[in-house]
């Protein structure tokens, strides 16, 4: 069964917050070996996680 | 840090940071006043509970990170938040065709980390931030800038674990897509 887009989107945001389970992690994984978008927007999700991290160190510096 | 004189001020110069901190995760400027406030007392109060194992201004952000999350569940129980502070995410609808596949795939950013040492791009940042949904805000700040785990999260905001999920999509959906139009995709 694959995703779509729209599902890997949330499966991805889902991703940073909890553990997925193994057979959705799979689907995410061979999804996103095919879909640039997707992979496009997992990098800019984990940007995000960056950038907001970063804010909080650049302010404790 | 043995003279009390000293401790004071330097606990007061860390105000700016501290309102700056609380103003991101909570945007009511009266209550930012309010926890920045009571964490400026507590620490001026139990100086001895700092006694210099860690960088002051960690010490106070700790006191603060706590009054905030106490005023979240304070205001949560107060105003039932309702559904227009939250959003309903059909604005994402519109990026994805009928058929579940992306209308216009997001591009990748160019080497989008080179602008986390730019001041500029953190204004921008705060700025897509405010334009979030009160309750998607809230639940994004808990997580990402106060670092909180998702369990806590639903249970200061009242709200189901998959419903957490759906806000937090959402915060990173809006905020991809802003960032996207007012900083990499210029």
């Amino acid at each position: 069964m694959t995703l779509t887009c729209k599902e890997a989107a949330r499966m991805i945001s889902e991703g940073l917050d909890r553990e997925l389970p193994a057979d959705e992690k799979l689907r995410l994984r061979a999804h996103l070996l095919v879909c640039r978008g997707c992979s496009a927007l997992r990098e800019r999700m984990e940007f995000l996680r960056r950038a907001l991290r970063r804010n909080t160190d650049r302010d404790e510096a | 840090m043995s003279d009390p004189a000293e401790f004071r001020s330097e606990v007061e110069k860390q105000r700016p940071y501290l309102v700056r901190y609380a103003t991101l995760q909570l945007r009511d400027p009266d209550a930012v006043q309010d926890v920045v406030q009571e964490t400026l007392l507590a620490a001026l109060a139990g100086e001895s509970g700092f006694g210099g194992r860690s960088n002051l201004r960690t010490w106070l952000t700790g006191i603060l990170k706590h009054k905030i999350v106490d005023t979240i569940r304070r205001q949560s129980r107060e105003v039932a938040i309702s559904g227009d502070m939250e959003g309903d995410g059909s604005e994402f609808d519109a990026l994805f065709e009928a058929n579940g596949h992306w209308r216009e795939h997001p591009a990748a950013w160019t080497d989008p980390d080179s602008a986390l040492s730019q001041r500029q791009f953190f204004q921008v940042l705060e700025e897509c931030l405010k334009k979030l949904p009160m309750k998607t805000a809230r639940v994004f700040m808990m997580r990402e800038h106060l670092g909180s785990e998702t369990a806590e999260i639903c249970k200061e905001m009242s709200v189901t674990p998959t419903h957490c999920w759906v806000l937090l999509h959402r915060a990173r959906m809006a905020l991809q897509l802003c960032l996207d139009r007012n900083w990499f995709g210029k």
